[in-house]
């Protein structure tokens, strides 16, 4: 459809669950009426007030919303250009965006009367979060992680596990967090009749991708208040850093009918994006497929094979993204870029110098494009990055590449 | 008619239940799957279900996973999937071939491109696990244009209200998952399997085959005694894993075959 015959981008998706040729329900048979089931309630908690409710006390009361939108100011007069505001969603209890989702999600399990929850994690951030909730609501909780992250996720899989859930390390395939989502979606179809699955990012097959992005949209709508509050008009600007793109679509949701604000996503470049495919880049070198439940921008062969992502960041190495972020990407209304670990380093450390901040390796990424372009635009653009997850999980991943002995730390 | 009608027309008239055999397409490697392919229909195979390797099966277990892992990494795509299919045919004509895997690889090979060289490898129907029919007009209506066989899987959550519209693009049989869950995982009964094929049988007006779940003769023919015919897959793609020679594995199947033609 040309740009010019939309009048909202904010109707997606439609009832087939597609935004443009994107999404869609590509799941087997076995889980087709739990889905449409899931579709039924989360239509009806969408308009129901006791649902928000719920949802906005414990979000006051327990994750501590809203997250503060902070002027960085010494990021801002390094960089010499834009001024910079971070929404500070590493904030949140758990330490990252990832809860803001958990909660709702968790909640329409409890209304659909599952007992049993289980979720994918990568980097753990979404299985701590998962296994925080059940923890609250004394679920059951089983996460699947890929065996390659357990060993790098140490601290994670530890927390997961006082948190009362069982984490299972995926051997299957090459033990990442696709083959993790793979094995989760086997343990589905299994155990169908108790068993509610919570996924993490915007994707999945249709309602997940439209679910997960309104209960992340908290971000969006916080910020454009904040925003307003602080400044009297919209940011000019909003970037966010992208795996599967749960905490960008978030932010840039309530934002995607301004046609003043630019939106800017930022995906993981590994060691560069090139033919050696040693990148997480769904958008800047992927193609469209189908892979999860829904159709989109995936790192893939010639033959449709789903090629390993890579990155210096477990939370952003997933071969797609989010179906909504590529029709963003197909009209327009969004760019997409991408980082390197190299430059995505670099922002981790002028985070941690310049403002006092430890940020995760993900919005890392996000900075590291901020980085890029503040210094061209004038003083009085004003640019929103989320900050989506703290960086504790990551000093030992940060110290090995600054080749910083750990053992050693006298 | 299409291969799979007659191959079905004609087991009616026998008084005879289907025996369906999954093999993974170049598992272990190309020649030998092509020996093992075209040794079934001779160990008593009514139908074969050739795998087509895709890197994310998420509705496998360990067993046919592993083939994928194994066909793939000797080279094997969608194409040469087409290729042993062909060569196949070369000299049988009768027994049906059905393709079955995931979406992608045929999505990326293009849907008409795909249709056309199927048909010409002479594939006479489709099983693709991640196609339900709410996304129909991907691939299940222009297959069926193109003289394919588009076949559904039924499972034990396709309720009465579902079933219509699981049934209503389907040709040729209908796959009933005989357990919630992944394939090679848990066994099948015939006393729960029955009166679901009898359900589905009366909405659908084709034969009903049941997989998943169905390990050897003796559970064969309890469920063919119940339902049109059966499928096997992980426990003779096991019996390949384990690197036994061709003519044991093709021993198995006639095994296997004898149990659901005995019902």
């Amino acid at each position: 459809m040309p740009e010019d015959l939309i009048n909202s981008f904010m109707t997606g998706p439609d009832e087939n669950g597609r935004f443009g040729t994107y999404g869609g329900r590509f799941v087997s048979e076995t889980l087709m009426p739990l889905i449409l089931a899931l579709e039924e309630q989360y239509e009806n908690a969408k308009t129901d007030e006791s649902f928000w409710a719920e949802m906005h006390d414990l979000w006051t009361h327990y994750v501590g919303r809203p997250s503060p939108l902070y002027h960085a100011e010494r990021l801002t007069e390094h960089l010499g250009g834009a001024r910079i505001y971070l929404k500070r969603d590493e904030l949140n209890h758990t330490g990252a965006h990832k809860i803001n989702n958990v909660l709702g999600q968790i909640i329409l399990a409890r209304r659909m009367g599952k007992t049993r929850i289980i979720a994918e994690t990568g980097a753990g951030q979404h299985g701590v979060a998962t296994a925080t909730v059940c923890a609250k609501f004394g679920l059951k909780c089983v996460v699947y992680m890929g065996a390659h992250d357990v060993k790098r996720q140490a601290p994670n899989v530890f927390r997961m596990r006082l948190l009362g859930a069982e984490v299972v390390p995926v051997t299957s395939g090459r033990g990442t967090l696709k083959d993790a989502m793979n094995d989760a979606l086997r343990d589905w179809v299994t155990n169908v009749r108790d068993t509610f699955y919570c996924i993490g990012t915007v994707a999945g097959p249709h309602p997940y991708p439209a679910m997960v992005r309104d209960f992340q949209s908290i971000i969006g709508k916080e910020t454009r208040e904040q925003m307003m509050a602080a400044e009297g008009r919209l940011p000019d600007t909003v970037i966010a850093a992208i795996g599967g793109g749960s905490n960008a679509m978030g932010l840039f949701y309530p934002f995607l009918d301004d046609p003043s604000v630019n939106i800017i996503g930022v995906e993981a470049g590994g060691k560069g994006v090139n033919e050696k495919m040693e990148h997480c880049a769904s958008l800047t070198g992927g193609r469209p497929g189908v892979l999860h439940g829904n159709r989109t921008y995936l790192l893939q062969d010639d033959d449709g094979q789903i090629l390993e992502g890579f990155s210096i960041s477990a939370g952003l190495d997933y071969p797609g993204i989010g179906p909504e972020h590529a029709w963003l990407h197909d009209i327009g209304r969004a760019q997409y870029v991408s980082i390197t670990d190299v430059e995505a380093l670099e922002a981790f450390q002028l985070s941690c110098e310049m403002e006092g901040i430890i940020p995760a390796l993900e919005p890392s990424h996000a900075l590291a494009h901020v980085m890029k372009i503040a210094p061209g635009l004038p003083s009085d653009h004003l640019l929103v990055m989320n900050m989506c997850g703290r960086g504790d999980k990551d000093i030992f991943t940060v110290a090995r590449a600054l080749g910083f002995d750990m053992s050693d730390a006298g | 008619m299409t291969r799979i009608d007659d191959t079905f027309a004609a087991l009616a008239q026998e008084n005879r239940k289907a025996f369906v055999a999954y093999v993974m397409a170049g598992d272990p490697d190309f020649d030998t799957s092509l020996e093992i392919v075209r040794g079934l229909p001779g160990a008593g195979v009514d139908v074969i279900e050739l795998g087509v390797p895709f890197t994310d099966p998420m509705a496998d277990g360990p067993t046919i996973q592993l083939a994928g892992q194994r066909a793939l990494s000797g080279g094997m795509t969608l194409k040469s999937t087409l290729e042993l299919a062909r060569r196949f045919r070369e000299d049988n004509q009768t027994t049906p071939i059905v393709l079955m895997g995931y979406y992608n690889p045929i999505y990326s090979h293009g849907v008409d491109r795909f249709l056309a060289d199927a048909t010409a490898a002479g594939i006479d129907g489709l099983i693709v696990v991640d196609l339900p029919p709410e996304e129909d007009d991907e691939l299940c209506v222009p297959a069926q244009a193109a003289g394919l066989n588009f076949i559904r899987l039924a499972t034990p959550t396709t309720d009465d209200a579902r079933l219509p519209q699981v049934l209503r693009n389907t040709s040729g049989f209908v796959y009933y998952v005989s357990i919630t869950g992944i394939t090679g995982s848990a066994e099948a009964e015939a006393a729960d399997v029955g009166p679901e094929v009898a359900r589905i049988r009366d909405a659908a007006g084709l034969p009903v085959v049941v997989g998943f779940g169905i390990n050897a003769p003796a559970r064969a023919r309890a469920v063919a005694e119940v339902s049109d015919g059966v499928v096997v897959g992980s426990a003779i793609v096991a019996r390949i894993a384990a690197g036994d020679p061709v003519s044991d594995v093709l021993g198995f199947v006639q095994s296997l075959a004898d149990g659901a033609h005995g019902a």
